[in-house]
């Protein structure tokens, strides 16, 4: 039985998300993914499940991608965050982001913020993947909608526009 | 039927992208858990760690003391709710309905079952009092498997449910009949066959959020659902005992819901009582994944016994059929129409079998309640009747697609009576289908080098599964699945309404709603079509019951046939009011008149035309209307079909088994499916992939697994084995385009033909791989372990 009458003690985080700076105070025990969605307000981060499984909440940290359920909040203070408000630039789609729109990567678009993030952090560390390393590089995410092969395609299209 | 899709400037037939995805794909959705409302509060939910268990007492003393706790409630506190209702009363067929309460009272009949409840500041808070409330529980025995729980001696779950059965029921030829057309068959082949339960896993769990607004007495839901005006009606005039008009429901993005979001579910009414109980602050209950595994509704769970006969040279004499369903520890909303309506009188698949027999008995088990999952029905009848082409195909010598063809209902058939009680099949071409299929994967060539490899003894053993499938979609009409008929409590109709700015801009609004389906984009192409106008000119609206008439939502790939027929339906009202007004100011006769590309003139002067803008001013205006007739353009219908559709395929799997460690291996997927006319071939091809994932999910990865004290094994995607990326095949797609007489849009239907057809095309696959090993039957799903056990077995004996 608990026995804590009181909040707990909360702390001082500051990050840099989307290239903006921020400080709030949180408990120590807060999941980034909660921080970000509900401190912040970036909900285009999504939760999926309760076991680091289903990659819905995939977000760059200091340029890898992370599940942000499985880092603490403090855990991210002093980092750059990118999710994916931020990942396009100057108004512009990222080609991931491109890619599934015109690959019809996405249905419902629930696990589709994490496939994204997957993708470009994919695309960063190798530009021409083949089709295996994309389809094992999203073995941390899954997507009920599609059957993956349009998600494999966009990955595909944003590879090839991004070699130009 | 239209003629449109042959027309080359018209949107009906083009893959165009969907309008949904710009604000999906920047992170811009709102889904449920998105949504904050000033003072909202958190709901967290105490359950039942037992499967079975009387609940001797709970203590909330310690929990309501805890920080930012509002309040804790107990089933006690919501007596006045009444328990959720039960949607289906065949006429006949002695119901033993018993639905779930809001939390659970007295006892508990399930791991997860609510039993009390914490509302607090943030969820973190919520979460930490649920662990303080105290509930002491006396265990009870446990019954997991639907046929044992019908035995002597099981134990019971409710008193209204003697030997924990929920109904009986047959349908087909009487069982003395199919008995005797058994005996005088030349060939009999019997088998057992499990179609394992599985767990929906839409990827965005279930969730609610209740207001109350004490000034004006109203109720607002927003709810993770396929069916706001189902919910409405169900939660004010059944659960609350609010007037309907009392209570709005909305839907907002939906992550994922394959069957498992279209019913009532338990947090529904309780989060607008608690709001209530609290003053009007929202509440918010957002399940987690272990959550939703152990008590959003699962889908399947068969067990099933078949007897078949057959001719010498393959064709199918008789089918008898006695089916377990496990509903789980209560009847969810339409729960018994999926083991009845959508299995037993689709048994016949595309066939002509002359005598069929099935028996469906229904079981309350102390698991998770079963109810529509991706297919529904469709799924469990199409695996048992595409077994039994394959059974028969490896009784008789005989080549399953052989076995297929000299079965197939012929396309001059149609519309054909298959004698188990389900509506007329509108339209087919079956051995199309198939043959496109068998060339598409080169099945002769495939089966010359299945017998090499058995010839040399390669322990790659070669597979190639069929599938031939028909399915049903767009349910209907409503007095056939209705109370008077099957025995769904409503109708199954829906609605549109098209109003027609003065600008000429078009918002329809619709009782269909999308959860992935890309609705907005479906309908506007229509729209755009049939009025002329521009596509960006069209808005589709939906998902609120504020605003949209009342529709049934979105499942059993309805969406298009009926829901898109009424939008199609109330279009043409608009334009033959649009003629009447425009033969007005052309000062023509109306049969004169001629409208092409969103344009109305006078036959003969296409010079003096008025566009559909100018007509939608005049209606506005009204200064200049024809005697008697209304200002402006706004059409509403409600659509009851007159048949249901029937789109059909074949689908192949080739595979490839390691005979020494029973792996399989999926080297070739082809998928012919017919669906009718296609208005978005991009949407439909995403659809047919996406069931097809999870039809091959269920033959080789899925299981939900109880152990004997009831607790789900496969309680987190950890555990449960939902498919990623690698372990899914490209899948090769075509089409045949046999249209439906049933609509004018000769539309049928494409959410879960996928599904339906891909278990069995993969379940024979496998079994076709090992067969020559003297292999009939392997249940799912076939794990690399149960196949290496058989192969293993079957060298020994």
């Amino acid at each position: 039985m608990a026995e804590t009458t009181t909040a707990p003690a909360k702390v001082a985080v500051s990050m840099t998300v989307n290239g903006k700076q921020y400080t709030a105070e949180v408990e120590p025990r807060m999941l980034l993914v909660h921080f970000l969605r509900e401190t912040l307000g970036l909900t285009g981060t999504h939760v999926g499940c309760d076991t680091s499984s289903c990659g819905a909440c995939v977000v760059h940290m200091n340029g890898e991608s992370v599940k942000s359920c499985t880092v603490l909040a403090v855990q991210a203070d002093g980092a750059e965050i990118t999710t994916i408000e931020g990942l396009g630039q100057d108004g512009q789609l990222h080609p991931v982001q491109e890619g599934f729109w015109e690959m019809h990567g996405l249905q419902c678009g629930y696990c589709t913020p994490g496939m994204i993030m997957t993708g470009a952090a994919l695309l960063k560390r190798n530009p021409n993947p083949t089709e295996e390393e994309i389809r094992h590089a999203l073995e941390g995410n899954l997507c009920r909608c599609t059957g993956y092969q349009n998600i494999v395609r966009a990955i595909q299209y944003a590879a090839d526009k991004m070699r130009g | 039927m239209v003629t449109a899709v042959e027309a080359p400037d018209r949107l009906f037939g083009k893959a165009i992208k969907r309008r949904e995805d710009p604000r999906l794909i920047t992170g811009a959705g709102s889904f449920l858990d998105d949504i904050k409302l000033p003072g909202m509060t958190h709901a967290v939910l105490v359950r039942s760690p037992y499967a079975h268990a009387r609940i001797r007492r709970i203590d909330t003393s310690a929990a309501e003391k805890m920080p930012g706790v509002l309040g804790v409630f107990t089933g006690q506190d919501f007596m006045d709710v009444n328990p959720l209702p039960a949607a289906w009363q065949a006429a006949g067929v002695k119901n033993n309905a018993v639905t779930p309460r809001v939390l659970a009272v007295n006892e508990v009949h399930q791991v997860g079952d609510p039993v009390a409840v914490v509302v607090a500041e943030d969820r973190y808070l919520a979460r930490d009092a649920a662990d303080a409330v105290v509930v002491e529980y006396d265990p009870l025995p446990v019954v997991v498997d639907a046929k044992k729980a019908t035995e002597p001696g099981a134990p019971q779950l409710h008193e209204e449910a003697p030997n924990n059965i929920v109904l009986e029921w047959t349908c087909g030829k009487d069982e003395a009949t199919v008995d005797a057309a058994l005996e005088q068959s030349e060939v009999r082949v019997s088998s057992h066959l499990i179609n394992q339960r599985l767990i929906p896993t839409a990827i965005e769990p279930r969730g609610s959020i209740g207001k109350y607004d004490p000034a004006t007495d109203e109720y607002t839901l927003w709810a993770t659902s396929q069916a706001p005006h189902v919910h409405r009606l169900l939660l004010g005039a059944f659960v609350l005992g609010v007037p309907e008009q009392k209570i709005r429901v909305i839907s907002p993005d939906i992550g994922g819901g394959f069957g498992s979001k279209i019913f009532l579910y338990y947090d529904m009414p309780l989060v607008l009582a608690l709001s209530k109980k609290l003053g009007g602050r929202p509440v918010k209950f957002f399940e987690d994944r272990s959550e939703n595994y152990l008590t959003t509704t699962h889908g399947r769970d068969h067990i099933t016994d078949i007897e078949i006969g057959a001719t010498r040279d393959g064709k199918i004499t008789a089918l008898k059929v006695k089916t377990y369903a496990n509903l789980g520890a209560y009847f969810s909303t339409v729960a018994a129409g999926i083991p009845t309506t959508l299995y037993g009188r689709m048994l016949a698949g595309c066939y002509k079998i002359p005598a069929i027999h099935c028996k469906v008995i229904a079981a309350y088990t102390n698991t998770a309640m079963v109810d529509a999952y991706r297919g529904a029905g469709r799924p469990e009848a199409a695996y048992v009747i595409e077994r039994v082409c394959d059974l028969v195909a490896q009784a008789t010598g005989v080549d399953p697609a052989e076995v297929r063809r000299r079965n197939f209902i012929q396309p001059e058939d149609f519309p054909y009576d298959t004698g188990v009680g389900m509506l007329p099949y509108d339209s087919g071409d079956y051995e199309k289908a198939l043959n496109r299929a068998l060339e598409l994967v080169g099945y002769e060539q495939l089966r010359q080098e299945q017998k090499a490899r058995r010839e040399r003894g390669d322990s790659k053993l070669l597979g190639i599964g069929l599938s031939s499938y028909v399915e049903v979609c767009g349910i209907a009409p409503s007095k056939w699945i209705g109370l008077p008929g099957e025995g769904w409590g409503a109708g199954l109709w829906e609605s549109a309404n098209v109003r027609v700015h003065l600008t000429g801009k078009v918002v329809v609004t619709t009782g269909s709603l999308p959860h992935g389906q890309g609705h907005e984009t479906t309908f506007a192409q229509l729209v755009a079509d049939e009025l002329g106008i521009p596509y960006e000119d069209v808005e589709i609206q939906h998902s609120d019951t504020l605003g949209t008439p009342f529709g049934f939502g979105t499942y059993g790939s309805r969406s298009l046939a009926v829901g898109g027929v009424a939008i199609y339906r109330s279009l043409q009202k608009i334009k033959e009011k649009a003629k009447k007004l425009a033969a007005h100011l052309l000062e023509a006769a109306e049969e004169d008149i001629v409208f092409e590309n969103g344009k109305f003139y006078v036959k003969g002067s296409p010079d003096s035309a008025k566009t559909f803008a100018d007509i939608a001013l005049a209606a506005h205006v009204a200064y200049d209307l024809p005697p008697g007739m209304e200002p402006y353009l706004d059409e509403t219908t409600y659509y009851d079909p007159p048949n249901c559709t029937f789109p059909f395929g074949t689908h192949v799997c080739v595979v490839e088994v390691d005979r020494d460690t029973g792996e399989v291996k999926l080297l070739r997927y082809v998928a012919v499916d017919d669906v009718g006319n296609v208005v978005n071939p991009l949407i439909v091809d995403g659809q047919i992939h996406g069931g097809i994932a999870q039809g091959l999910a269920q033959a080789l990865y899925e299981g939900a697994v109880y152990n004997d004290d009831g607790q789900l094994v496969t309680g987190t995607l950890e555990s449960y084995a939902a498919p990623k990326a690698h372990m899914v095949p490209t899948y090769e797609l075509d089409r045949t385009v046999t249209p439906s007489p049933t609509n004018p849009l000769g539309v049928k239907g494409a959410g879960e033909a996928g599904t339906i057809a891909a278990t069995p095309a993969v379940a024979n696959a496998v079994i076709d791989a090992v067969s020559h090993l003297g292999i009939t039957h392997l249940d799912m799903p076939l794990t690399p372990e149960r196949i290496w056990n058989a192969i293993n077995q079957a060298a020994r004996s």
